[in-house]
């Protein structure tokens, strides 16, 4: 017979790998440590705590437009920001920043985001808004989707220009959508049945099973606003407004 | 750094009324917008809850509801909500719930309200348009009843500011400005020549200054009659909210003077009024002039039967309704005539285009054939004009049928060519019909005696009118011919004690509250009317001119007023019951489906209508009248 076990069930809820960080405690260490003013004031605002209900955590949706995809090399260009909360996503708190990238500006890339050389040109490096940047993720908790690039890309960008890296807690939409879609290796009945295409948890995809309209990409501020859309639409699908902050964030 | 909400900005673009607002005004609103989603049955506003921005549909669908949990409409991108609770006391009038999951932009009340007070076009889409409903919306108000059966006197909120006709420009702006209203009256000084006909000369408004005079570059010497509008639409005091509001639309003006026995009282602006009004009818009949071919406005069939419903919903009354209805039915012949016009090119000679029947009088419903004819021009050549005017009647005729209007079964329409005749063919028509009335003649005079004037040479309709009160008012064998043709149908007193039906057709336990009510209500209230020489051709205008005339015993005429709205209603409320149970309406009713306060009220309405009839044989005996 092939079942799933009750007990399987439940642990594929929270796939493996999902642990729930203790990101107060951790953001208070990391005050300690801090050696940057503007870094110690951002993990000194702390977060909330672990059992607040979602719907009164104070959030900020960001995204990244960078020049390429290695963190170690590759810089971000424009920073999305739109502060949220669960219930309403605010534009007229949004940001949008183009930056000058330290890495060079590859063509393929401006194939994607579309921001130019002489855009970049013009424009800030990351260290001049970097207190605004803190100042504006301070106290909340980040969503982004595919946290990879936004936790890596940061926390290379801060540790080439103060020497110190980042921290911070995030929902990450991508990862919200592997948890459905993503939770068991193909087993034998996918195989025997199966050829089942792979849903995609790429964002647009993502967005278009809640049916949220279609966004064109590759604009960070739209994908911020994108990202904040699909937690929306996340939550009131698959948890609730009680749900613990802690079941979703990493 | 200043955010670009371009995603936004292409939404709103694409949409009414964003589309006519300048670049700046969008990205304001792009960037203060907040979004939210809401999952399929999610409730998104509540009755009476504290609304605090304008809802915009970005993708999704909702439903609105009334108070009372009616599904009242249906929303889908680019539909917006909460415009009504906006512009009241910032409280939810009509609970909202996602039909699809649904994102949202909600739109601040703030910007909202600097949008609604600096575009005039935003405001008046945003209370009047409908484009992107799939249903129409309406404000259910708990007094809506009482505002539009109230006369347009109960919104004159202060005396017309004038000025005299031989001021500038510049004077007329200062006035308006320390007056602080954006409309002017024009009057002539009194004691001339001209006010002695009509001390209105004309009006400008504030677009004036802006169009007629800024725009154009002229000195602000100009003399204010060189820009002001001379030909005015205007409404009589006691004529009721509805009909102001329908005429302003239908001529596309916002202000409005007032006149009482031919002197301003006010000026009324259709911001001022529309808040206060239910917007039914009026959407309809903006669509009806916006639809491009006969396709468009066949489409707009269900709209009406709906406008219908809603209005026997919201308790209007059967005035209203029958009105309503007959604005409807003539913006359709209106615009099918323009169509018409369009393609078969400018008419040879001039030509009146006439209702006859219920639409003439007023008191359309919803089960309507069409009555039509044309007067055409007496240099009017059969020969070289009739093949125009038949292409004209026949596009009409069809096109109206197309829409719901079921062709007329006795040929009463201008594709016959006897109805389709110049002016002093029509004349002779009614003398040979008054002076030598025969059974069939007698029957046209019922139906042609209602006639309405709906597009071109409308005066000509006016003076038919005019020509038939002069000529029958003295006839006394034709009022008794017509008195006695008045008592062929008669109300079915027996159907309370033995149910006595229709024998006809499928429904055997029923009875036809036109032929037995309505319709000899109508009947006798004309001959009435025809006695006194009344013009008016609504039954209850008709009335008012009986009862004033005082030939009705005291009471009796109150009473037939009473009886007609009474008979009328239920024959109203009838046939939207049909069409909310999805059945095709008619004007059948079933004694079970009545109320014991129905039955005994109808009892009393079809009492009065036969002493009325009795009151008709003894008053105008042929050689009583003299």
């Amino acid at each position: 017979m092939f079942y799933l076990s009750k007990k399987q069930l439940k642990e594929e809820e929270l796939p493996a790998g999902h642990r729930s960080p203790d990101w107060p405690s951790r953001l208070a260490q990391l005050a300690e440590q801090a050696r940057n003013p503007s870094l110690k004031a951002f993990y000194e605002a702390g977060v909330v705590a672990a059992n607040t209900p979602i719907s009164e955590v104070p959030l900020v949706a960001m995204d990244f437009e960078t020049t390429g995809i290695d963190a170690s090399r590759d810089e971000i260009v424009s920073i999305g920001l739109v502060s949220m909360s669960l219930e309403r996503i605010r534009m007229s708190e949004s940001q949008h920043w183009i930056l000058k990238p330290r890495a060079d500006l590859r063509d393929e890339s401006v194939v994607i985001h579309g921001i130019t050389h002489s855009e970049v040109e013009s424009a800030p490096d990351l260290t001049r808004i970097r207190e605004q940047l803190l100042e504006t993720l301070a106290g909340r908790v980040v969503v982004v989707h595919h946290k990879g690039i936004e936790r890596k890309f940061l926390d290379a960008a801060l540790k080439r220009r103060i020497g110190e890296g980042i921290e911070f807690p995030c929902i990450d939409t991508m990862e919200l959508e592997a948890r459905l879609h993503r939770r068991k290796p193909s087993g034998l009945i996918d195989k025997l049945f199966g050829q089942k295409p792979r849903v995609s948890i790429r964002l647009p995809e993502s967005r278009e099973r809640y049916h949220l309209p279609h966004y064109p990409a590759h604009n960070a501020l739209t994908d911020a606003l994108s990202c904040a859309e699909l937690l929306q639409a996340q939550v009131a699908h698959r948890f609730s407004p009680d749900t613990p902050v802690s079941t979703l964030w990493s | 750094m200043q955010a670009e909400h371009l995603e936004i900005m292409d939404f709103l673009r694409r949409y009414p009324p964003f589309n006519e607002l300048p670049e700046e005004a969008l990205g304001r609103v792009a960037a203060n917008i907040d979004v939210s989603y809401f999952k399929a049955g999610t409730q998104i506003l509540e009755f009476d809850q504290e609304v605090d921005a304008w809802y915009v549909i970005r993708s999704g669908a909702v439903e609105v509801y009334r108070r009372n949990g009616d599904l009242y409409n249906r929303l889908s991108e680019g539909g917006y909500f909460g415009e009504f609770g906006l512009l009241r006391e910032n409280r939810v009038r009509f609970p909202i719930v996602a039909l699809e999951d649904t994102l949202a932009y909600l739109i601040p009340a703030p910007i909202f309200k600097e949008l609604f007070e600096q575009y005039e076009n935003f405001a008046d889409f945003v209370e009047v348009e409908d484009r992107s409903r799939l249903r129409q919306t309406v404000a259910r108000r708990e007094d809506a009843n009482e505002l539009l059966t109230s006369s347009i006197e109960v919104l004159i909120g202060r005396a017309p500011v004038t000025i005299e006709t031989g001021s500038t420009v510049r004077e007329a702006a200062i006035r308006m400005s320390d007056e602080g209203v954006s409309s002017l009256l024009i009057v002539h000084p009194s004691g001339s020549d001209q006010a002695n006909v009509s001390c209105m000369a004309g009006m400008i408004t504030d677009r004036d200054l802006r169009n007629r005079v800024v725009a154009k570059g002229l000195s602000y010497d100009t003399p204010v009659t060189q820009i002001m509008t001379a030909e005015l639409i205007h409404a009589e005091h006691n004529q009721l909210v509805f009909e102001a509001m329908l005429a302003m639309l239908q001529h596309n003006v916002h202000h409005l003077p007032i006149l009482k026995h031919g002197t301003p009282v006010g000026v009324i602006a259709l911001s001022d009024i529309i808040r206060y009004e239910s917007q039914n009818s009026l959407f309809v009949v903006s669509r009806i002039f916006r639809a491009n071919s006969v396709e468009e406005l066949s489409t707009l069939e269900g709209e009406v039967r709906s406008c219908f419903s809603r209005m026997v919903h919201e308790d209007a009354n059967s005035k209203m309704i029958g009105r309503a209805m007959a604005v409807i039915g003539r913006s359709f012949k209106q615009r099918l005539l323009e169509l018409a016009e369009e393609k078969l090119g400018p008419p040879p000679v001039p030509y009146c285009f006439l209702a006859l029947g219920s639409m003439a009088r007023q008191e359309q419903l919803i089960v309507t054939d069409q009555d039509n004819a044309l007067v055409l021009d007496n240099s009017f050549d059969p020969m070289k004009h009739d093949a125009y005017f038949l292409q004209l009647a026949q596009f009409v005729s069809d096109g109206l049928a197309a829409c719901g209007y079921t062709y007329c079964k006795g040929e009463i329409m201008a594709t016959t060519p006897k109805w389709r005749q110049p002016l002093r063919v029509w004349e002779r028509y009614f003398d040979e019909w008054i002076d030598e009335p025969t059974p069939q003649t007698l029957l046209n005079s019922f139906i042609f005696f209602d006639l309405d004037g709906v597009w071109g040479k409308t005066e000509w309709a006016d003076h038919l009118s005019r020509y038939i009160a002069n000529k029958a008012q003295h006839n006394s064998r034709f009022l008794a011919c017509m008195a006695r043709n008045a008592l062929l149908r008669t109300p079915p007193l027996g159907f309370f004690k033995e149910f006595v039906m229709e024998p006809s057709g499928q429904q055997t336990q029923s009875i036809d509250m036109k032929r037995r009510g309505t319709a000899p209500l109508a009947d006798l209230i004309r001959v009435h009317a025809l006695a006194v020489g009344s013009v008016a051709r609504n039954s209850f205008d008709r009335l008012q001119d009986v009862i004033e005339a005082d030939i009705l015993p005291q009471g009796r005429g109150q009473d037939l007023r009473d009886a007609l709205e009474f008979i009328s209603m239920v024959r109203i409320r009838h046939q939207a019951l049909d069409l909310d149970a999805g059945q095709k309406p008619d004007n059948k009713i079933e004694p079970e489906n009545l109320s014991d306060f129905e039955r005994k009220n109808l009892k009393d309405a079809f009492q009065i209508l036969s002493s009325a009839q009795k009151f008709i044989k003894y008053r105008y005996q042929a050689s009583r009248i003299g």
